[in-house]
């Protein structure tokens, strides 16, 4: 935890609320996101319990499963997912924008501009917590190798239709949320943490009640939910801590959690006292038991749904980043390559990476990091605070600028500015320094040297993003008084260099992949008695 | 909360994995008085809370806390205290995964274990010819009471070794000295080789899919498997000597869990030595319970002094200063970890200590322990050097304090900025 | 416990050099004559790696056969460019760097069989190509190269193996499995378990894939002396032994001023005497940046420089005067390095490498004083008790090493939480650092003078 965010949380333990560790919104927030609040069953993987889903947060579609020991039952609920989900997914898809990009010509091996389809926008799923992610991820791995009826008519235990496509789908997501700053599935205690400081641990603010109680205690906003406006008046003035203590175990006449876990795991308790009973009476065919497991399903849900929803609102309050849009850009075309492996028909991802993909994936999402820290710093003072304190950048007000030009034939300009500053930074020699310009350009420059007689004052020589002419180009050049901000960091760091294709894995790396082993997309092993 | 206490010498047995086969006789013999004091710590007649695997692995989660030290070795109920105490833990376990995971069990233990030995021998043996079912052991283990069932399960593991064939215990129990006296353990399941071999199984409802299982409870599993394989080398121990046979705990045990998916079994092996390590530095540590209650103020107890119908009568004050006789090292993790958690760190939160914000907090603090002396120093104030010792106080030239500025400035800085550009932005 | 286990190595008869020598000739042997596609080669600190590496690259130009090498960064590639060219002035050699300013050793040009470029078709037809592992990844070849030799092979990343190992049909894999491990900035937790993890190292996927090659182990070191050498040989390389090639008394430290008494002069003279010295300040609970440690350390180098120190050893039997040269300070944190640069400037000294475990790894130098990870830490974390760290610190000398340290690290290690998560068929990594903290811990015990500062 770096000093700045330590200090953001003893303030907050101050002040009784979070303290702001972004003045701006980091990710991309959808007009219209998914929200998905899963429960599970417990002790068992794959066997889903319930879950709301939906844009809407005042119609979300409760989906329950009564027995998940049944697996029709179980079936059933996936079926329903699918038709909630995919619908949502699927309606980016016909919307495109043209880009150009280059492309290798199979023939010529050169280069060459193509147009091709980007999707002007992508869908965006959120869910309470990490563990939410992961189920997202464990779904998807759980229906991706199912066959449906139509795929394979003699198979037993057919999957209903489209399971194996939200199965894909899920995959991608649950891949796509791995690489840092992607924004298509994310999850709201990631988004609240990102953006806010607790007066808690990092490990106490998974639980996403007790975040919001820091965030934005209940006793301030009486009228944001329904069941807040209930206990309003006993919280009158109470601290993040209290709300946030009562969060986590406050409970109600019936034994239930105010604000049960956000899933997918459920309170221990409420499967004890109300769930396993009930499930018994459905087991028994009781008249109204289905009805009743809804009801106990919903209860344990709703608070989620609504607090990821407050959690949407409060995001909402903060202005976008300026290069948030340049990522999200990035998810759409994630969302437009997945689009179209689905459309040509590929098979589903395999269960694990081959060489190359994996290096392929580290890769990219080592580049991703290194972009997404360079552009959380540029789009907000606070976080480039933090860069400063690590000594990784800068700022400082121009004292004085002195043209000076290359050697060579074709002299450039190098202009060579005097900067006054408090950062203590410690420069190696000729360390490379960015600065990002107004027009979104950066200029680079080499550190020169520290001025003797001046403490706090150094020296840089500019030695880009001044255009091409022998005339630096107007306002690349930064003028006395002028507040400027170098960092040591690249702002847009490039990826790595190219992989082989799978097909090329060297021996070092095992040969071409398929080579030995079992082919990767055989439908999972079923077994005929199938209970908890 | 401060430097760690130079009067407590350290425990320098069983410090190196190398050294396997360390017999307990060599472990610092607690004295009669120990047992004595631990009885008094207890209440009379309250019978120590014996610590099964889970509880013995645990002790690894926060070696630094001399609170749950002496209460674990004690032996005293930390889950009844805690609620006694006003801060209840919020542990418990779901019946579905209680039911899941004893049908599992049952399933890869059916047919006289065919499955598990099947998948032990896939594992852990290939190329040596497989069991044959019907020639493997299963030998009857019921005893009364714990002594009896662990010397029911040593008489079982001498005559199945001295077979020299395959043999399955089903739930043997083994047992373990914690700070003098025996704890026992039950392990699902130990397999004795044609070779003189035992391994460990442990049978978990976790899946593994695509031959991935969820790493923090991989961990678990093997931290809980280390004390079956240390509490099977005491019998080795004595098995080598009867038999005559070379007899080897095997420190790689047989991780077994559903595959993908399904209730079908599948198995993967788990290296414990480095768990194995740990485990006997913790139990060797325990012995120190008996410098800790010596600190103890005189008459100090945590008898809740239970009612016939179970409810404590003690008064929650005493009980809070009996505790509070003994420091803790809360860290956050203890919440997932120790029953007493809660109360901890109720205590940490309102003493403003910074571990209460997270074990990494402390890094770049030097000798600062409360958030009001962070803050303190961050703004400039005088920092309160009241009950800090000598030799922490914040020093004028302290990075730590310098940086804690520096941080500050910044971070106010950079807010005070972006403040001044929302006002713009609402202008226009 | 860790006496015993010395005593029964060096209880039979040994020469070094002979069994230097036996190991390099099988090690040759494979590399020039073998079947195998790989050889790999195990050298723990200053076995005389670097040395291999010429050598192996100039008998395979001698035997007509071409070659690339790998190394790891422009430094690593520079020094073996110059050591080529010192052995062989004529040899040509060709070093492929990056196009930026600055991104070789100007020193290069000098040489006259030395060829530089940034195109690797321009150094078509030398003998040897010598780049980093980053530049020849954006290198394509028609050919692939008959042979290649990759330096600190444990320190590569399994991709970046990937990206170069189609340029070569068969290589020698050559690094010291006790330094510090490659890492990634981002989760790579998915592809635990998988041979080929892109983020484990690229030996460990090579040998996962490739589980016969020849392995060789380089079974001494020149660089430890006789008082160093058991100490990290048992508590880094507990399964893969190694010894010195020196004895004791072949190596001798002297003062030309005597000890003013101090803590600080006390420890140089344990250190002079036995080979090791730890400098132990009172307990307490400090940032990384302690400013009495950090002046601690200065103060141990100034001493060093002005009580006159000479070096004898096997290479010159007069005394070498110990200049700041043959100094350096190891520490874990760059602001650590950048606090003790400042506070030797204060002293007047300047020629002193003051750098990260990261960065001293594969140098050699005299003395070494190093600020311990965990001095003053209030816990220990997984960065600070990483074994190679430790390692490297602990095995840059070739006479004495002295570490500073605050009291209280031993606690500090009993009391570390061990929760550590299992990936499945991920090889559990030996020693782990508790283990190796303690044995350096224990060792550096007998060898420690306490000072209040």
């Amino acid at each position: 935890m770096s000093l700045i965010e330590t200090l953001a949380r003893m303030e907050a333990v101050a002040t009784g609320r979070a303290a702001p560790l972004a003045t701006v919104r980091h990710r991309h927030l959808s007009e219209q996101p998914l929200v998905f609040v899963p429960l599970t069953t417990a002790g068992e993987a794959g066997a889903p319990l319930g879950a709301l889903v939906g844009t809407d947060r005042e119609k979300p579609a409760l989906l329950a499963v009564p027995q998940p020991r049944n697996r029709d039952l179980r079936f059933a609920f996936l079926a329903e997912l699918a038709e909630s989900l995919l619908p949502y997914v699927d309606g980016f898809a016909d919307v495109v924008e043209w880009e150009e990009r280059k492309e290798t010509d199979p023939e010529t091996g050169k280069k060459v501009p193509v147009q091709v389809e980007l999707c002007a926008d992508a869908p965006q799923l959120i869910v309470p917590s990490a563990a939410g992610i992961d189920f997202v991820r464990l779904l998807g791995r759980s229906m991706r190798f199912r066959r449906t009826a139509e795929q394979e008519p003699e198979a037993p235990y057919p999957a209903p239709p489209h399971v194996p496509l939200l199965g894909r789908w899920f995959t991608h997501f649950g891949e796509r949320a791995r690489v840092p700053g992607a924004s298509l599935l994310l999850s709201m205690t990631g988004l609240l943490t990102r953006h806010w400081a607790t007066g808690q641990s990092l490990l106490e603010d998974q639980h996403l009640g007790a975040l919001l109680a820091w965030i934005d205690p209940p006793a301030r906003h009486p009228t944001s939910t329904p069941r807040r406006q209930r206990s309003a008046p006993a919280l009158q003035g109470v601290s993040g801590r209290a709300a946030a203590e009562r969060a986590e175990s406050a409970r109600d006449a019936d034994g239930r959690l105010l604000c049960p876990p956000a899933g997918p795991a459920t309170d221990p308790a409420f499967d004890n006292r109300l769930l396993a009973p009930a499930m018994a009476r459905f087991d028994a065919g009781v008249p109204g038991a289905e009805d009743e497991i809804h009801g106990l399903i919903e209860s344990q849900l709703r608070p989620t749904w609504d607090a990821v929803w407050h959690g949407i609102d409060l995001l909402r309050g903060l202005p976008p980043g300026a290069r948030v849009a340049d990522r999200w850009k990035r998810d759409r075309w994630s969302y437009t390559a997945h689009r179209d492996r689905v459309r040509a028909g590929e098979p589903p991802q395999p269960r694990r990476d081959d060489a190359v993909t994996a290096a392929q994936k580290l890769a990219s999402r080592e580049t991703a990091q290194a972009q997404l820290d360079a552009q959380e710093a540029l789009d907000d003072p606070l976080v480039m605070a933090g860069r400063r304190l690590a000594g990784e950048a800068l700022e400082g007000t121009v004292t004085a600028v002195e043209m000076a030009f290359s050697e060579g034939r074709r002299p450039m300009p190098r202009p060579l500015v005097t900067l006054r500053t408090a950062d203590r930074t410690p420069l190696p020699e000729r360390a490379k320094l960015y600065r990002a310009l107004p027009d979104g350009k950066t200029q680079t420059a080499e550190f020169v040297a520290y001025a003797a007689e001046e403490p706090g004052a150094l020296v840089v020589r500019l030695t880009g993003g001044m255009g091409r002419g022998r005339t630096p180009e107007p306002g690349s050049v930064p003028e006395p008084d002028d507040a400027v901000c170098w960092t040591l960091f690249e702002h847009a760091p490039r990826g790595g260099p190219e992989l082989p294709d799978p097909e090329d894995t060297p021996w070092t790396h095992g040969g071409p992949p398929g080579a030995t082993g079992a082919p990767e997309d055989t439908p999972d092993t079923a077994t005929a008695e199938d209970f908890l | 909360m401060s430097v760690p206490d130079a009067r407590l010498p350290r425990v320098n047995a069983f410090r190196d994995s190398r050294h396997a086969a360390a017999p307990p006789a060599e472990q610092p013999a607690p004295s009669p008085g120990l047992r004595r004091s631990l009885t008094a710590l207890r209440g009379a007649g309250v019978r120590p809370r014996s610590l099964d695997a889970r509880a013995l692995a645990a002790l690894a989660a926060n070696p630094g806390c001399r609170r749950r030290a002496l209460l674990d070795g004690a032996g005293i109920d930390k889950g009844a205290l805690a609620q006694a105490l006003g801060s209840p833990a919020t542990y418990g376990q779901s019946q579905f995964a209680f039911v899941r995971g004893n049908s599992f069990e049952a399933r890869v233990k059916a047919d006289g274990g065919a499955d598990l030995l099947r998948l032990l021998h896939e594992r852990l043996r290939p190329g040596t010819p497989p069991p044959e079912p019907a020639a493997v052991a299963t030998p009857d283990l019921s005893a009364a009471g714990p002594e009896g069932r662990a010397a029911r399960t040593a008489l079982a593991l001498r005559e199945a070794t001295a077979a020299g064939g395959w043999a399955l215990l089903d739930h043997p129990m083994l047992a373990v000295e914690v700070a003098g006296s025996p704890a026992y353990v039950e392990p699902d399941a130990v397999v004795v080789h044609p070779d003189g071999g035992w391994t460990v199984v442990e049978i978990k409802s976790f899946p593994m899919i695509d031959g991935v299982a969820d790493a923090a409870k991989v961990g678990a599993a093997a931290r809980q498997a280390a004390v079956y394989v240390l509490a099977l080398e005491t019998v080795a121990g004595h098995v080598a000597a009867r038999t005559g046979r070379e007899v080897r705990v095997r420190d790689r045990v047989l991780l077994v869990c559903p595959k993908d998916f399904s209730n079908l079994p599948t198995a993967a092996p788990v290296d414990v030595r480095k768990q194995l390590a740990t485990t006997r530095r913790q139990l060797a540590r325990l012995t120190r319970v008996e410098e800790i209650a010596a600190a103890l103020p005189p008459g100090t107890t945590f008898d809740l002094r239970l009612t016939d119908d179970g409810r404590a009568t003690r008064p929650p004050e005493e009980l809070t200063a009996a505790v509070e006789a003994v420091g803790a090292a809360y860290a956050p993790e203890c919440l997932a970890a120790c029953e007493l958690a809660f109360h901890c760190r109720k205590r940490a939160r309102e003493d403003g200590a910074v571990e209460a914000l997270g074990r990494g907090v402390r890094g770049e603090l030097g000798g600062l322990h409360t958030i009001e002396e962070v803050l303190a120093a961050a703004t400039g104030a005088d920092v309160p050097a009241a009950d800090t010792p000598t030799t922490d106080t914040a020093a004028p030239d302290d990075p730590a304090v310098h940086a804690l500025r520096r941080a500050a400035a910044l971070r106010a800085e950079a807010l005070a900025a972006a403040a001044d550009r929302s006002q713009e932005a609402e202008c226009r | 416990m860790l006496g015993s286990r010395y005593a029964q190595r060096t209880a039979y008869s040994f020469d070094p050099a002979a069994e230097a020598a036996a190991a390099t000739d099988a090690i040759l042997h494979d590399t020039l004559h073998g079947e195998r596609r790989g050889v790999v080669v195990d050298s723990p600190p200053g076995a005389g790696k670097s040395t291999l590496v010429v050598r192996a690259a100039r008998e395979l130009a001698a035997a007509g056969r071409p070659l690339m090498v790998v190394a790891q960064t422009n430094a690593q590639v520079d020094d073996l460019v110059l050591r080529l060219a010192e052995k062989d002035p004529r040899l040509p050699v060709g070093r492929l760097h990056s196009s930026e300013p600055g991104a070789f050793d100007p020193a290069l040009a000098e040489l006259p069989a030395v060829r530089t470029s940034a195109k690797a078709a321009d150094l078509a037809g030398m003998d040897i190509v010598v780049s980093t592992a980053a530049k020849w990844a954006y290198t394509k070849v028609d050919e692939p190269w008959r042979h290649a030799i990759v330096d600190e092979a444990y320190q590569m990343r399994s991709d970046a193996l990937l990206t170069v190992a189609g340029l070569f049909e068969r290589a020698l894999f050559v690094g010291d499995p006790g330094q510090l491990d490659p890492f990634s900035v981002v989760g790579a937790d998915q592809w635990a378990g998988l041979s080929y993890d892109p983020s484990s190292s690229a030996v460990s996927t090579l040998l996962a894939h490739n589980p016969d090659l020849p392995q060789h182990r380089l079974p001494v070191s020149w660089r430890l002396p006789a008082s160093a050498a058991p100490l990290v040989s048992a508590a880094f390389y507990p399964y893969t032994p190694f010894r010195s090639g020196t004895d004791h008394g072949d190596r001798r430290l002297a003062f030309g001023v005597p000890s003013d008494g101090s803590g600080v002069d006390r420890v140089l003279d344990e250190a002079a005497e036995s080979g090791w010295g730890l400098l132990e300040l009172p307990a307490r609970h400090t940032p990384r940046t302690d400013p009495e440690a950090v002046r601690a350390v200065a103060l141990v180098v100034g001493r060093l420089l002005a009580r006159g120190g000479a070096a004898t050893s096997e290479h010159s039997p007069d005394p070498a005067p110990l200049t700041a040269a043959r100094i350096a300070v190891g520490t874990a944190h760059r602001d650590q390095a950048a606090a003790v640069r400042t506070a030797l400037a204060e002293l007047g000294v300047t020629e002193v490498a003051v750098d990260t475990a990261n960065r001293l790894q594969g140098r050699e130098f005299d003395v070494t004083v190093v600020l311990h990870p965990l001095s003053g830490r209030p816990d220990a974390t997984a960065f600070h008790l990483e074994t190679g760290r430790l390692c490297v610190l602990a095995s840059r000398h070739r006479h004495a090493c002295i570490v500073v340290c605050r009291a209280g690290v031993a606690d500090l290690l009993d009391e570390h939480p061990s929760t550590e998560p299992v990936q499945l068929g991920v090889t559990v990594k030996f020693p782990d650092g508790w283990e190796a903290n303690h044995a350096v811990l224990a060792h550096l015990s007998e060898h420690r003078v306490p000072w209040r500062p």
